[in-house]
Formats: structure tokens, sequence, C-alpha cells
């Protein structure tokens, strides 16, 4: 034992010993070298996108990096003045509200039975949701436009949230089912006991302990549910319908675009979901079921 | 645990749980064949075998997770087959506890009376009752991520007790609790029944666990019930050479050999002494049976017996030895210093000997 243990600090001695740069600041040092790195070229677009906002386009185009004077509000009071933006955000916060409120609701309820209860064809359900992954459904704009002529439901809102809800599922479900079947049998079987009816087994014992798949599964819908722009393009005509990234294509014309303007547009509209983006991310920390079965 | 409270309120009804020729199948593989057990009000019954015998399954047939097959199940004086677990009155302790990780433990005990519509008040007062049975008081608010293994039991203990319910049932309890906290539990479990007096179905695949807690141990293999006797019934005369393997530590010699002139001629070489022949047997095929712990050490007419391990516990000696090929595991209450490789002189006592049939493994011949 002791022989051994003695080898051991002799060997660290000599991986510490060696020079270079691994030597001077540890493999933690050079980890954080990497994410730093990575940290900065990440965001580094969106400051630049944030420094635009407050800079005119002759600006932009002079001195791209410099930092702007913050005092310079002129471009958000133009979309202000000049654009629906309330409206328009309004209308994203409906449509994307809705939807996850669908996807999370019934993608959850259909992982919950996928991944719960045994019966002919769950496999099969499972499957079908997953073949969703593979098909893109932008393919299928123009039966999707029939269907939605055909439904009347062009120009209305709910022809977006519909087909957000179907692109969202699919991931939902794949997310969910693999979290809730890792849920011990144990603990349903104890709430029946406990006298506990299906219902509420789903939602006062295994909802509380998924909480962190459903917002793994949250963030990856609500992200691009927000950004769309093709969607509501095909779909949305009447002006106070559109969607944020669509509203505000207005300044972006045939020959000339206010880019100052179009920026500071778009730092509004990432604003909702940096934000969502960083509340959430405190959920991740997941360890939710330690402690409930050993 | 150890604190005088008054008597928790017992089931007023009797609650006896009777278990009539009960089958279960899983598709076409059948995992209980017609199992019937009575089990008294107030008694505590161990079912005990090796695993995969089905005595879990029995245990959630009981409680209601799974359906039966065939039979019928009554607790008290109700069929409750068709019943869903919450209406079988009934709590279940699981083996891996299962608490409800985002509930205090307060909440955990509380939840069942929660969903039966309790008022708060009453809930309160059951729960304090219970976790002062249990010494829960100070872990009331705790979250079951922060309590140790043991403490995590007996939450799970007090879920169950908070309900009074007329048949407590625990599934392997205990066996993810290390040794010493294992014994201190099974007290705890022991004395909580003769506290409470509720009727409580155990199972377990540990026979020590069976013999020093139970009123009746239930001995099952392959989904049949080998033997149903009191601890010590099942010491002294198991019926079958199953049962005679299962129960006692370390387990019994079963030796193979035939019956030659009035003694018992071990197929490995070595003569057995015995007290009497049973009718019929002189010459037949039998397996001799004798408990490590019902040798008698250098007796001057014993069998000669080369040591092969000696292993010393303290309070006393284990040594495997051989006859000829017949490996005996031998226990003795004195200190034992033969070196492996010497012979010593043991002989069997020939009144605690069990003869069993070699073709159908039943037991021949009471050694008392």
């Amino acid at each position: 034992m002791s022989t051994a243990s003695a080898t051991a600090s002799r060997k660290a001695m000599t991986y510490g010993d060696r020079p270079g740069m691994l030597a001077s600041l540890g493999r933690d040092g050079l980890l954080q070298i990497i994410l730093i790195a990575n940290t900065i070229i990440m965001l580094a677009p969106i400051v630049i996108m944030v420094f635009s906002a407050f800079k005119t386009t002759p600006q932009i185009f002079q001195a791209p990096f410099s930092i702007p004077d913050f005092t310079q509000v002129g471009n958000f009071i133009k979309i202000w003045n000049e654009t629906n933006f309330l409206r328009y955000l309004l209308n994203s916060f409906f449509v994307t509200g809705a939807s996850m409120v669908l996807i999370l609701t019934l993608g959850t309820m259909a992982a919950y039975a996928i991944g719960r209860y045994a019966f002919t064809g769950s496999s099969f359900i499972l499957m079908f949701f997953l073949a969703g992954l593979t098909l893109p459904l932008k393919l299928a704009i123009i039966p999707l436009f029939m269907l939605m002529r055909d439904l009347g439901i062009l120009n209305n809102q709910l022809s977006l949230i519909f087909v957000y809800t179907a692109m969202g599922l699919p991931t939902t479900v794949f997310i969910m089912t693999g979290f809730i079947r890792s849920l011990p049998n144990e603990l349903e079987d104890a709430a029946r006991m406990d006298g506990a009816s299906e219902a509420r087994i789903m939602w006062a014992i295994m909802l509380p302990l998924v909480r962190p798949a459903m917002v793994i599964a949250g963030i990856q819908n609500v992200v691009p549910i927000w950004n769309d722009f093709f969607f509501p393009l095909v779909f949305i005509q009447n002006d106070n319908l559109k969607t944020l990234p669509q509203g505000l294509t207005t300044f972006m014309g045939e020959y000339t675009t206010d880019w100052g303007v179009l920026f500071s547009g778009l730092t509004l509209s990432a604003a909702p979901i940096v934000i969502i983006y960083i509340v959430l991310s405190k959920q991740f920390i997941a360890g939710m079921t330690s402690g409930a079965v050993k | 645990m150890r604190r005088t409270v008054e008597q928790f309120r017992g089931s007023t009804a009797m609650a006896q749980v009777t278990i009539r020729n009960v089958k279960k199948s899983f598709g076409a593989v059948d995992v209980i064949h017609g199992v019937s057990i009575d089990i008294k009000d107030g008694e505590f019954v161990i079912l005990v075998g090796p695993s995969g015998c089905g005595k879990s399954t029995l245990l959630r047939m009981i409680a209601g997770l799974e359906q039966i097959s065939a039979g019928d199940i009554e607790i008290g004086s109700r069929v409750v087959n068709d019943l869903p677990p919450k209406e079988r009155d009934i709590a279940m302790v699981f083996q891996n506890y299962a608490l409800y990780p985002h509930m205090t433990v307060a909440d955990n005990m509380g939840f069942s009376l929660k969903l039966a519509r309790v008022s708060k008040d009453e809930i309160k007062t059951r729960v304090a009752r219970a976790a002062e049975i249990l010494g829960l008081q100070p872990l009331l608010e705790r979250y079951p991520r922060q309590l140790s293994g043991g403490q995590r039991q007996r939450v799970a203990m007090g879920r169950a007790i908070v309900r009074d319910p007329q048949v407590f049932l625990f599934d392997e309890p205990l066996s993810n609790l290390d040794a010493k906290l294992r014994v201190a539990m099974r007290t705890e479990i022991k004395e909580l029944h003769q506290r409470l007096k509720t009727t409580t179905i155990y199972v377990t695949h540990d026979q020590i666990e069976a013999m020093t807690m139970a009123d009746k141990i239930v001995v099952m293999r392959d989904g049949v019930v080998e033997q149903v006797g009191a601890p010590l019934d099942l010491y002294d005369r198991p019926e079958n050479l199953f049962v005679a393997g299962f129960i006692g530590s370390p387990s019994m010699n079963l030796i193979k050999g035939k019956i030659e002139g009035g003694k018992f001629q071990a197929d490995g070489g070595g003569v057995f002494p015995l007290a009497s022949v049973p009718a019929g047997y002189e010459g037949k095929r039998v397996i001799y049976g004798t408990r490590p712990e019902h040798f008698v050490f250098g007796a001057p007419d014993g069998i000669e017996a080369k040591v092969v391990v000696v292993e010393p516990t303290g309070s006393e000696s284990m040594v495997l030895s051989r006859v000829g090929t017949t490996e005996l595991t031998t226990v003795f209450r004195e200190r034992v210093m033969a070196r492996p490789g010497e012979t010593i002189r043991i002989s069997p006592d020939t009144r605690l000997v069990h003869l069993f049939d070699e073709a159908s493994g039943k037991r021949i011949v009471s050694a008392h």
C-alpha cells in the first residue's frame, strides 16, 4: 500500500516537473484559456450588434468596432415612431408563448405515456415522433400553405402556432421520454400506494422531477421559434399580426438599408430571449433526483 | 425509538391476510404457481427465498401493484383482488425508500393523508406523532437528499405508519444499509411491530433477518412455498433439502450416501452415526444432514477428519474439514487450535441429524 502510493506521488512529481505550458498553467489553466477564447468568439457578434444599435449607418461603416456613444438613442426612437414595434413584440410573445405552452404540455404528456406505460405500439409512436426530427417542415411549405388556406387560418397567428408546435414536438418528446424513463419506478409505486391517481402521480410526483428536462426542451425550442422569419413571411400579411423578425425587415430596403435602426431592432428583439435564457439556465442545475432512490 | 410513546392509534379492524391459491404469470411464464398463506392479525410474517423466487412479486400482488392471475387475496375479510392499492388500507416500505425528492420529510410523510383530504391540523398531529415514534422530529423540514441511509429508511417507515394501515408491507427494506445499521434497524423494526401490533408482511432474501424478526417464516423457491413455520421450527425440522440448506448460517452439511448396517455411508468416504434407521430405509440412498453447530469436537470415538481451514471469529471457531472427499463445515464454541492438514476427531450429535430422501428431497426422519 505505502510503496504503491509512494510510487504514485513520485510519478506525479515527474509529471509536474516537466517544462512547458501545461506545467506552468496546469490543465485547468489551459481549459480556462480555451473557454475564455470561446466566450469572446461567441459574444463578439452580439456586442457588435449592441454597439451598432447606437450608431448611425455611416458611423457603422467608418468604425465598426468602436465603442459608441450610448446616449445616442435616435435609432430606438425611430423604431418606436416608425414601426409597430410594440405590436410586433406582443405578437412574438403571443405566438412563442402559445407554441411553448402547447409543445411542453403535449410533449410532456406524450413522453410520459410513452415512457411510463407499457402498451402495444408505444415504440411505434416514439419512432413516429422521432421521424419528425428528420423532416424539415420548410420542405412542405407549399402543401402547408394550401392546408392553412383550406383551414381558413392564413393571415392568422394560429397557423404559426400550429406549425411551431408540430416542429417542436419531436425534440421535446425525444428529450422528455429519455428523462422520464430514467425516473425510478418505485416512486410511482409509492405514490400509488399513498393513494395518488395517475394524473396526480404525473403532476405532483413526476413533473417536479423532470423540470430540468422541460427547461432543456423549452430552450431548445424557444430560440428558433422566437427568431423564425420564414413562416410568418409566408403565412402572415396583415401588419398587425406580424412577429418581430418579420416586422423589422421594414428597414431592409431593396436599395438602401438603415443598418443602425436594424441593429437596434435586433437588439430589442434579442433581449427577451437572452433574459429568458439567463433566468432559466439556473434551472439546469439538476440533481433533483439525488436522494430519491439510493 | 426508545422513548415511551402512547400507543399509536391501533387499527380497529382485524387485519388477517389470507392468500388462497394465488398464481401469477407474465405472458406465458408462470412465476407464482398457486401459493396459499394464512397470516393472522398482528403477525409478523417474512417471505424469504433466493432472488427470483417470486417473493417480491407476491408482495406486490398483496399491495395491488401487480395483477393476480388466479386465486384470491383477502385483507380483513374483504377480497381485494381487483381493488386498487389505495383502497386496500395497506402501506408499503420500498427497498430504495422511494421518498419524493422534492418534498420535505414532513411532506413525504403527510402526502397520503393530503391525498385522502385529511385536514391540515390532523396531518400535522399525525406526522408529529409518527416522527416522535421514529425519532424524526429534528429532520421534518429536511429534504431526502440531506438524510443518511438510515434516516431515509426511517422516513419511509414513517410514511407508512402515519396512515395507520391495516397491514404493513416491507420489500427488502434493509438491503441498502451497511451491516451495522442493518442490525440496528432490524431491532427497530421489530420493536416498532411490537408496539404497533400491525400485521406485517416482510420480504427479504436474508435468512438471518427472517430468523431474527419473524413470527412466521414462509420459505419460497421458484414461485412455490417450500415451508411455512416459526423460525425455530424451520431450523429444527426443515421439511425438505431446500429449506434445510437455506435456513441456518453457515448452512447445513448435506451429504449424499446410503444407509448400511445402521450407519450412514457417505459416497465420498466416511461413516456417520445414526440414532436409528427409519423403517424401510436400510440399504437405501439418502441425504444425511447435520448442522455445523451440531458437532462435538474431540470425541474419542468421533470421525477422523482432515482440517482444511480454521476460521476463528473470536466467539467460536469455524472449521472446514474433509472426510475422504466429503467436505464438512463445523462450528465449535471452543477455540480450535488445529492447523490445516491435521487430523481431528469430530462427532455429529445423532439426535440432531436430519435424513432426506434422495429422490424426492423430502425429510424422512425427525431428529427429535
